[in-house]
């Protein structure tokens, strides 16, 4: 079937996307506090204030003069993240491994020159990642040692977690694991894997890569039934206070998984997109009626019960 | 929520029904055509004047018609050879004069006018007309006033008012069992003219506020048409039109008046044997000149289209032609990406290179637009190693763009094609951001992506063209501009649709299978 009938996704339960847009979007996330997901820098200086596990960061770089002096903030430094503040989608994220003497390493282990650096964060600074092309500013944090549990459904790049908040209530889950196809990064529409995960158990629910059902990964060939997410309570917790933080209420939390720090969160998204759908076989909009309809005032730990009780598969 | 729901329909609401309603006032009372090429008959009536110059300096007055007949005037000219000509008012009434130092032998002179047929545009026939009745001027001599006083008090005799006098007198007069005194009074009195001034003289006569008064009956085509006269008679503050031979009431329909009393209807100084002759001929005129022309007729709508967009000079006319096509561009444009969920490299940039096609048309401007972002890509790739800052990246790539053009311009001249030349209307610096963006994409995302956007782009691009090239849509458009409230009213009810998009049907049916 090349088209579904729109009552077939009604009854699913399917958001759409001008329904994301004029619903939760447009009524629950004020113009006003978009900075505070769109600005990476402030939302990192937020999250340091409430005290919510963010990956280091090592350096800020505002004006162009100052990125001669970046030789002085990757001098102590092996393995670092590079990004401008307020790139959209995933863009101009430069993820540094290793250093051997001025030579760096990219993910694939590519070598990296300094000057190419110098490069990239001057073209963050002039605002070539950056909606509409404003100046930019470029953040350097520090590289996530992920935790080995997804090396073997992993191909390269970094498998994180998206949990979609709507008023503080963790509502669907998913993991997004990179692929060959999808060059190690994880955008679902590049070709990466989505596992979606269960609210209530961490474990996975079923597996997409182009939209289509998979039950292995494609180049590990490892399956994904047994995939489940270690620290799960505490990852809902993060995600669930990012709420408090942002005052958005509908976000998209991007988590990552420390070795030693455990979850930790690497971007928030204020319009987060609806593949999360795909990966778990489900539809959003029944999820979000529920919630809305609930008037009481919970604590993040209150909540993160609620949906686990409530959004079990 | 419900609330705002409900604001929004009913703004929606009032917005169509103004912008239909002003649509339908335009259609309706100022006659602006729905559709263009609209044509509506006009009658051209001509007078042709003729006379014997005698050497001295001419000058030659001719009474023109008031807009006061159910026929509306829109505009007259005129043709004569070395006269000056002016027209000017007096005493209410219009007239024409053609002047001339010195003209021997016999003269033409041409007046014409554009009349328009049963349009309701100009006023109703003015019955009260300020016009003072005709001065008594009759001299009749002994035997015709005897005759004369006895009609008229036959007539009084047999009436209450003037009215009634004026069709008795008509109806003794026009007896066919008359007496042979008024057969002695109407001896050479045969013809309408006669009988018009026969009463008329009498009505004067009776001390009865007449006046004489010519029209044209122009509902058939002739080359020469002969004047047809009435008697007009003053009662109870308005003028009362009557047949002078059958006393029939009122203007037959198609008559237009041109003289209602006053002086003669020509007046030659310097020439002699003057003579009038009058033709109609009618002939299709564009409505929308048609409903212009007499729209100034009324000085409400006159007001009214004052303040329109005809009153801005012809080069600001053709500016908006192109500025009010874009909305229905918008539109285009908000429905594919919300109801159907085209992608598109810039939200609007599909606009921009739809009026370039306007200019280049859709399969030239394509590949001239294909040509432009390929070899532009490929120098950005270029331009990627020198390590640019973004601003001047852009600028270099404008630049870039700028020379292809004029390559592209110049090739096409040689090789003599000459479409090519409208290159320049698209919009550089769009060409150079489109460009920058698509090789950010191409990087980034794949070329895959970029085609889809790019495809997308150009595919709302040619949609958007065809509809803002479509000679309805530009006839509406421009001549009924308050159908955008229209647009506006479905844009605000398009902008808060929740429903799935169409791409979105696809895109998710992979979970309804199981």
């Amino acid at each position: 079937m090349f088209f579904s009938r729109p009552k077939a996704l009604k009854d699913k339960g399917l958001l759409s996307m001008n329904a994301r847009n004029v619903k939760y979007i447009g009524t629950y996330n004020p113009r006003h506090l978009f900075p505070n997901v769109d600005n990476k820098l402030k939302t990192k200086k937020l999250a340091e204030k409430h005290q919510i596990a963010v990956p280091k960061l090592l350096g800020v770089i505002k004006h162009q003069f100052e990125v001669k002096k970046i030789d002085t903030i990757l001098k102590p430094l092996d393995a670092f993240v590079i990004k401008p503040a307020s790139g959209s989608t995933g863009k101009g994220i430069l993820v540094i491994t290793g250093k051997q003497a001025s030579e760096f390493f990219g993910v694939d282990g590519h070598s990296i020159q300094l000057p190419d650096i110098k490069k990239h964060v001057s073209n963050i600074l002039s605002g070539l990642y950056s909606l509409g092309g404003k100046p930019d500013t470029a953040m350097i944090e520090a590289l996530v040692h992920f935790d080995p549990v997804f090396d073997q459904y992993s191909y390269q790049g970094v498998p994180d977690i998206r949990v979609i908040v709507f008023q503080g209530y963790p509502v669907m889950a998913m993991l997004r694991l990179s692929t060959k196809a999808s060059k190690g990064k994880a955008n679902l529409h590049q070709g990466a894997v989505g596992v979606g995960i269960c609210i209530a158990t961490g474990k996975s629910i079923k597996a997409v890569q182009f939209n289509k059902h998979i039950k292995k990964h494609p180049d590990t060939k490892i399956a994904f039934d047994k995939l489940a997410i270690p620290h799960w309570q505490n990852l809902l917790r993060l995600a669930a206070s990012c709420y408090e933080l942002t005052q958005l209420g509908y976000i998209g939390i991007d988590i990552v998984l420390d070795k030693q720090e455990g979850p930790q969160i690497l971007e928030l998204n204020a319009r987060p997109g609806l593949a999360i759908q795909i990966a778990n076989g489900k539809g959003l909009a029944p999820r979000l009626e529920y919630i809305e309809k609930e008037t009481a005032s919970r604590s993040v730990n209150e909540r993160v019960t609620f949906s686990q009780q409530m959004f079990s598969n | 929520m419900l609330k705002d729901k409900v604001i929004l329909y009913f703004l929606a609401f009032m917005l169509t029904c103004i912008g239909i309603g002003v649509t339908v006032y335009k259609i309706h009372s100022l006659h602006f055509p729905l559709f263009p090429n609209e044509r509506v008959p006009v009658w051209t009536i001509g007078a042709t004047i003729n006379f014997e110059a005698t050497g001295e300096p001419v000058s030659v007055i001719l009474n023109l018609p008031t807009n006061n007949t159910d026929l509306a005037i829109l505009d007259y000219s005129e043709s004569s050879d070395g006269y000056g000509f002016n027209t000017f008012m007096r005493e209410g009434r219009e007239y024409a004069k053609w002047t001339k130092r010195e003209a021997t032998g016999r003269q033409t002179l041409y007046f014409s006018m554009n009349v328009l047929e049963n349009h309701d545009a100009s006023g109703p026939i003015d019955y009260h007309d300020s016009f003072q009745p005709d001065p008594s001027s009759v001299v009749l001599n002994n035997e015709e006033q005897q005759v004369a006083e006895r009609l008229i008090k036959k007539s009084y005799n047999q009436s209450s008012d003037n009215h009634s006098f004026a069709v008795e007198l008509i109806k003794l007069t026009n007896a066919k069992e008359s007496s042979a005194q008024l057969n002695q009074l109407l001896q050479k009195n045969t013809t309408r003219l006669d009988m018009a001034r026969l009463v008329y003289n009498l009505l004067l006569a009776s001390k009865i506020p007449a006046r004489l008064s010519m029209g044209l009956e122009i509902h058939t085509e002739k080359r020469s048409q002969y004047p047809i006269y009435f008697v007009e008679i003053y009662q109870n503050h308005q003028w009362i039109i009557l047949n002078p031979v059958t006393a029939e009431e009122g203007l037959p329909k198609g008559t237009i008046l041109w003289r209602r009393g006053g002086d003669s209807l020509i007046d030659v100084i310097g020439g002699r044997n003057s003579q009038i002759t009058f033709s109609a001929v009618k002939s299709p005129l564009s409505a929308k000149q048609v409903a212009f022309r007499s729209s100034q007729l009324n000085e409400v709508t006159d007001t009214l289209m004052d303040f329109s967009i005809y009153a801005l000079p012809a080069e600001s006319q053709k500016a908006f032609k192109t500025i009010l096509l874009v909305p229905i561009g918008a539109l285009i444009i908000v429905i594919l990406r919300i109801l159907v969920g085209i992608r598109t490299s810039g939200t609007f940039m599909p606009i921009l290179i739809a009026l370039a096609f306007m200019q280049t048309t859709l399969i030239p401007g394509l590949l001239m637009f294909l040509a432009i972002v390929s070899v532009g890509l490929l120098i950005r790739f270029l331009l990627t190693s020198l390590n640019l800052l973004l601003v001047a990246r852009i600028s270099a790539v404008v630049i870039v763009v700028i020379f292809l053009m004029a390559i592209f311009s110049i090739l096409s001249v040689k090789l003599g094609l000459n479409s090519v030349m409208t290159i320049t209307f698209f919009p550089m610096i769009i060409l150079a951001w489109t460009i920058e963006r698509m090789s950010i994409l191409w990087e980034e995302e794949g070329g895959k992506e970029v085609l889809i956007q790019g495809g997308g782009s150009l595919l709302m691009a040619s949609i958007a063209y065809l509809f803002m090239i479509n000679p309805l849509m530009r006839h509406l458009s421009f001549n009924f501009p308050e159908l955008l409230l229209v647009v506006l009213a479905l844009l605000l009810l398009i902008g808060q649709y929740s429903g799935y998009r169409l791409t979105e049907l696809h895109r998710f049916s992979p979970l309804i299978k199981h």
